[in-house]
């Protein structure tokens, strides 16, 4: 099996096994045991809930260290709109492109941009109405694999599109070979927000191969920005965007965009799950389009973000009106990117994946789910997480996957306690004839 | 196995509680999706109908290798004109649940096309009995 490439990791040494991250990770992904956090690769989604939630700092996202642009010849930065909201008092999407190639980068192409042509496509596949209702985007990596993992009789309701980092990828690539650059010496990098969008560019799913060749955390990459945004007095025109593509980092910004009527945009990865499970139940296939969208305020709120998502919505917001103000400077840039012929479609299809299961045989699995019943009875009930995982339930899979014992339970252990004390007690109180006190002849006792 | 669900009347909101514990342990028999779509779709508006027209009643779930057998039973007013509520769009649900957005008429037409079986029993003033089964293979 290959194996399996996450972006969210544990800082071994920061975690002191407080169990605050195991409950809520929206896919029980994470058990604590010998006093660390433990992330199942197999089940987690890279969503950064767990980033958000630790206090200790302990898990994070690993992405590429800046210098790492120097393997390349030529280096291309795609940020994603996200970035443009983090700075303070910065409206004009041009400077930050332009502080970008100051650090560095030969090019900056915007993956807002390609969002727009994103959005023209699935505009295309929506009017074609092959795909059920309702169809359910695949730009937040987070949600498709929830949805390949918790709810995967949605499969065929995502629309399948790559995502517009990838798209920008491809259409940069060519663009830059057809002006004499070798691909080899191209290195293009991804300014993300967000820890699922590392994981699905080393190990894309869905497409044989991505074109992302590193990833950069916003975070990261905001540090190193923002001394040098602030000598730009002239910034060059980079700018390709419109609002509409902008905007795509914002909750609802893609349903937005496309202009598609009757639409649900939900964000914060407990609210999708009750959209979806509404889906799955059949209630909601009278809505055309629904966005979800992991992280509270979108990408906006991405783990990877420095600027609080409320603040960077009113930012964005601002920078919507600067464009508005300022519609001809995109247009200056207007350089045939575009022109090339890539594909926008997914090369292959989602696989199911059933991690929840317990055993690959029907038969057996039954069987085990009695046992699982049986121990669950048994067990408190009250989720404490002292056992290291997230619910009583999620002990009891625990214990029938052989990967948990039941006295791991503090409560089921204080009773063992308690009854083999008893036990003791009464064994004590066994003595042996020749000294018992005890005179049972004739059944009178002699003090 | 057998899995037994309470379901309450009334209560709109927490309504589709069974249904989503279901779909979770179907999951971890690792029932085909297509198959817990399936039975999602029906658990979901049988425990909806029961809610609206029962005040509640009792779910009992019996999975084998090969099928999924619910059975759901309420003591509420019975179905008075059965052909009728087998008709699409038909629908007796009170105002209150109307303006909740549940009660569409949609029920017992929808269990029937996404169900592999279905019978249904109903005395009015005595209850109704619904027996749905789903083939796993
Ligand atoms: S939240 Fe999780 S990772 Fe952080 S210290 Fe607690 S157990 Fe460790
Ligand atoms: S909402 Fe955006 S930042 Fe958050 S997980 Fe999804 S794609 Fe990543």
């Amino acid at each position: 099996m290959e194996e399996i490439f996450h972006s969210v990791r544990l800082d071994i040494d920061k975690c002191i096994g407080c169990t605050d991250c195991i409950k809520r990770c929206p896919t029980e992904a994470i058990r604590v045991r010998n006093g660390k956090a433990h992330i199942m690769d197999e089940r987690c989604i890279d969503c950064g809930m767990c980033i958000r939630i630790c206090r200790n700092h302990a898990k994070k996202a690993v992405t590429e260290p800046l210098d790492s642009i120097n393997d390349y010849k030529f280096k291309v930065a795609i940020p994603a709109p996200t970035l443009y909201t983090q700075f303070r008092n910065v409206v004009d999407p041009n400077i930050i492109l332009t502080a970008l190639k100051r650090l560095g980068f030969d090019e900056v192409f915007e993956v807002a941009r390609a969002a727009e042509i994103i959005t023209e496509e699935s505009k295309k596949i929506l009017a074609k109405g092959k795909i059920p209702k309702p169809v359910i985007s695949s730009a937040c990596p987070a949600i498709v694999k929830l949805i390949q993992i918790r709810f995967p009789s949605l499969i065929p309701n995502i629309l399948p599109i790559i995502s517009p980092k990838e798209a920008m990828a491809r259409y940069a690539k060519k663009y830059l070979v057809r002006k004499g650059i070798k691909k080899e010496d191209i290195g293009v990098f991804f300014i993300s927000p967000c820890a699922a969008k590392v994981t699905n560019s080393k190990q894309p799913q869905v497409i044989d191969e991505s074109y992302v060749d590193g990833v950069i955390s916003l975070k990261e990459i905001y540090l190193k920005l923002v001394p040098v945004i602030k000598t730009i007095k002239e910034p060059e025109i980079l700018q390709m965007s419109s609002n509409t593509g902008i905007g795509w980092a914002h909750t609802g910004g893609e349903g937005y965009a496309s202009g598609i009527e009757n639409h649900i945009a939900v964000d914060g990865i407990e609210n999708v799950i009750k959209i979806l499970e509404k889906v799955e139940n059949g209630k909601l296939d009278d809505v055309n389009f629904i966005e979800c969208l992991a992280c509270v305020g979108g990408c906006l709120g991405g783990p990877l973000t420095v600027e609080n998502c409320f603040v960077s919505s009113n930012r964005m917001d601002r920078i919507k009106k600067f464009n508005e103000n300022n519609k001809d400077n995109y247009i200056k840039r207007n350089i045939p990117l575009f022109d090339e012929k890539i594909d926008l479609y997914w090369s292959k299809p989602l696989q199911t994946k059933q991690v929840m299961k317990l055993d690959d045989d029907v038969e057996k699995a039954i069987e085990k789910l009695e046992q699982l019943e049986e121990i669950y009875d048994m067990l408190p009930k009250i989720d404490c997480g002292s056992c290291g995982a997230p619910t009583c339930r999620a002990l009891a899979e625990d214990i029938v996957c052989g990967k948990a014992h039941i006295e791991d339970c503090v409560f089921m252990l204080r009773q063992k306690v308690r009854d083999m004390a008893e036990q003791m007690v009464t064994l004590a109180q066994k003595m042996p004839p020749s000294i018992s006190k005890e005179n049972t002849n004739g059944g009178t006792k002699i003090i | 196995m057998k899995i037994h669900y309470d379901v309450e009347g009334g209560e709109f909101i927490s309504a589709g509680v069974a249904s989503s514990k279901l779909k979770k342990t179907l999951k971890q028999l690792g029932i085909s999706p297509n198959v817990i779509r399936k039975v999602s779709i029906c658990m979901y508006e049988a425990e909806i109908n029961m809610v609206i027209h029962a005040d509640g009643g009792v779910i009992d779930v019996e999975i084998t290798p090969e099928n999924i057998e619910i059975l759901i039973k309420d003591e509420g007013p019975g179905i008075e004109d059965l052909d009728l509520a087998m008709q699409v769009g038909y629908s007796t649900a009170s105002s209150k649940a109307r303006e909740m957005g549940f009660g569409a008429g949609m029920g017992l037409p929808n269990i029937k096309r996404h169900s592999d079986g279905m019978k249904i029993e109903t005395k009015v003033g005595e209850g109704t009995k619904l027996e749905l089964i789903f083939n796993i293979k």
